[in-house]
């Protein structure tokens, strides 16, 4: 199994200089997880568990302090064509088209312009986006600037997609629509994607598995194996009532109930 | 134009008139005399005298010269500095004191010294207007790369970019706006520069056309003058409007620059 992970990463752990400069900081501790071609994980857990610091490890945007990151069985020592991120802000160069947006990560990855353009207008046609191709960003809503961002995520054709609470900046109805145009490409790409959110019916409806963190230091405390089907249609899942129990589970592995707003970890550092 | 515009710009329009009334009549209904106040009338006749027997055409156009090296080469040194110690935190805390310093020190008061040094050529001129402008557009280029979003960044590098994809994908564009601001702020001050020099010495420009106006206590000539350095100035300034809309069109519909 570990030699058919798409993403694995193998006892984790990351320390950073606490702000005073005195002491060091344990963000995550001995994180294992391994993800399987074509899966999709979530992660959640209480802000500043250290979430966002497994995803630029995958990334390879920062060096873990021990163990490793691995993508495709290669160990991942800095950047990585094969893996593609997308974070709750769209990061649009408000200087780009659309079309240029989406061009963004095939032109620094040196792919032909012309083979560059083919890629984007078909993002841009299924994701309905087509006729705004010629449009500034600023002339777009959230909801299709971050729809954007995904097609720009997804033009470097990546194995693997890191994405960090992608649609937690959108209104509730939009976030819906962008949760079932995601799911679907997942499922018609086939791509490996491993899903921060906090948002726990998104977790439920759109992964095959859902790992749960612990506070600081992060380390995973859960795995909820979601056995339902249509993977690929959130809006079906929702209705499924099932969900209510998987949901529930969640809230009580997270002690949702007894956590209280007056105990922030101790200098956040998510 | 909306509504709010077009009574703006018809505002506009009347406050000229009257400027130009109380600039023909004024002076003369409160007493004061042509050598203190020149009615227009009179500043109008000296200007086409001026044009046509003291070179008032050169004199413009050596000013426009002056200014215009002074402005291109101070904004290409702001800006090559400016993404520099934008670049390398090193350098900054380094040098910071230093400019510091030169930015603290009033920028006219060393023209005796480049007069001096270079004589009545124009040189000192175009180094002052160098000097002027240097420091608004290096201050906001240099903020402008201080504050590119670090996930930019972080999305460019996982993409794999080079050091040079992400100065050119994203630094230099980020900081379009704020050193167009700073442009802005150089254009009207490259034109103190080149005045500034002229009026300490030398034998051409606008500048000198003025203080030879002082001395021959020829008020029109030094109203003609004043009219002529606040066109070039306008011209500067405009021009940079001009630019900075085709450069950056893509901003939001707001009108860049205000109205002016």
């Amino acid at each position: 199994m570990p030699d058919a992970a798409r993403l694995e990463y193998r006892n984790v752990t990351m320390r950073f200089a606490e702000r005073s400069g005195k002491g060091r900081l344990t963000a995550v501790r001995g994180v294992s997880l391994s993800i399987a071609d074509a899966e999709v994980v979530s992660l959640i857990g209480p802000s500043g568990c250290g979430k966002s610091t497994l995803l630029n490890i995958g990334s390879g945007l920062t060096a873990p302090s021990e163990g490793e990151a691995y993508v495709d069985g290669q160990r991942v020592a800095g950047p990585n064509a094969h893996v593609a991120f997308m974070l709750q802000k769209d990061l649009l160069l408000p200087w780009r088209t659309v079309v240029e947006n989406v061009m963004f990560g095939v032109e620094i990855q040196g792919v032909p312009p012309t083979e560059r353009r083919r890629r984007a207008q078909n993002l841009l046609e299924k994701f309905n986006l087509a006729e705004f191709s010629g449009h500034y960003p600023h002339q777009l809503s959230g909801g299709m600037r971050q729809r954007v961002a995904l097609a720009r995520t997804l033009a470097v054709d990546p194995h693997v997609l890191l994405l960090d609470e992608p649609f937690s900046a959108v209104d509730a109805q939009t976030r819906i629509v962008l949760q079932r145009d995601l799911a679907k490409t997942l499922r018609e790409a086939q791509k490996t994607a491993l899903l921060i959110t906090h948002d726990l019916l998104e977790a439920v409806t759109l992964s095959d598995r859902v790992l749960v963190m612990s506070r600081r230091p992060g380390t995973i405390v859960d795995e909820i194996r979601i056995d339902m089907p249509q993977r690929d249609d959130p809006l079906a899942r929702r209705a499924d009532p099932k969900v209510n129990a998987y949901v529930a589970r969640l809230m009580d592995r997270l002690d949702i109930a007894h956590a209280s707003l007056e105990q922030p970890p101790a200098g956040d550092a998510a | 134009m909306n509504d709010a515009m077009r009574k703006g710009a018809g505002a506009s329009a009347a406050l000229l008139i009257v400027f130009l009334a109380a600039w023909q009549w004024g002076p003369g209904l409160l007493g004061v005399p042509a050598f203190i106040v020149p009615p227009l009338s009179t500043v109008a006749r000296e200007f086409v005298f001026a044009w046509q027997v003291d070179h008032l055409l050169l004199h413009t156009l050596v000013t426009i010269g002056e200014v215009l090296a002074g402005f291109i080469l101070g904004s290409l040194l702001g800006a090559l500095f400016g993404y520099l110690l934008g670049m390398s935190p090193t350098a900054e805390v380094a040098l910071s004191p230093y400019i510091l310093a030169l930015q603290i020190a009033p920028k006219v008061a060393f023209a005796p010294l480049f007069i001096l040094w270079m004589g009545f050529t124009v040189y000192p001129k175009i180094l002052v207007a160098i000097l002027i402008v240097f420091f608004p557009v290096m201050v906001n280029v240099l903020t402008a790369v201080r504050t590119v979003d670090p996930d930019l960044i972080n999305l460019a590098r996982a993409f794999k970019a080079t050091r040079a994809q992400i100065f050119w994908k994203i630094e230099f564009p980020t900081s379009m706006p704020p050193m167009f601001a700073g442009l802005r702020i150089g254009a009207t001050l490259a034109v103190v520069g080149v005045v500034v020099g002229e009026l300490v010495g030398g034998n051409v420009g606008l500048g000198y056309l003025l203080t030879f106006g002082e001395g021959q206590a020829d008020t029109p000539l030094v109203f003609v003058s004043i009219v002529m350095l606040t066109f070039v100035g306008a011209i500067a300034y405009l021009a940079v409007i001009l630019i900075e809309r085709r450069v950056l069109h893509y901003l939001p519909a707001r009108a860049i620059g205000g109205n002016l």
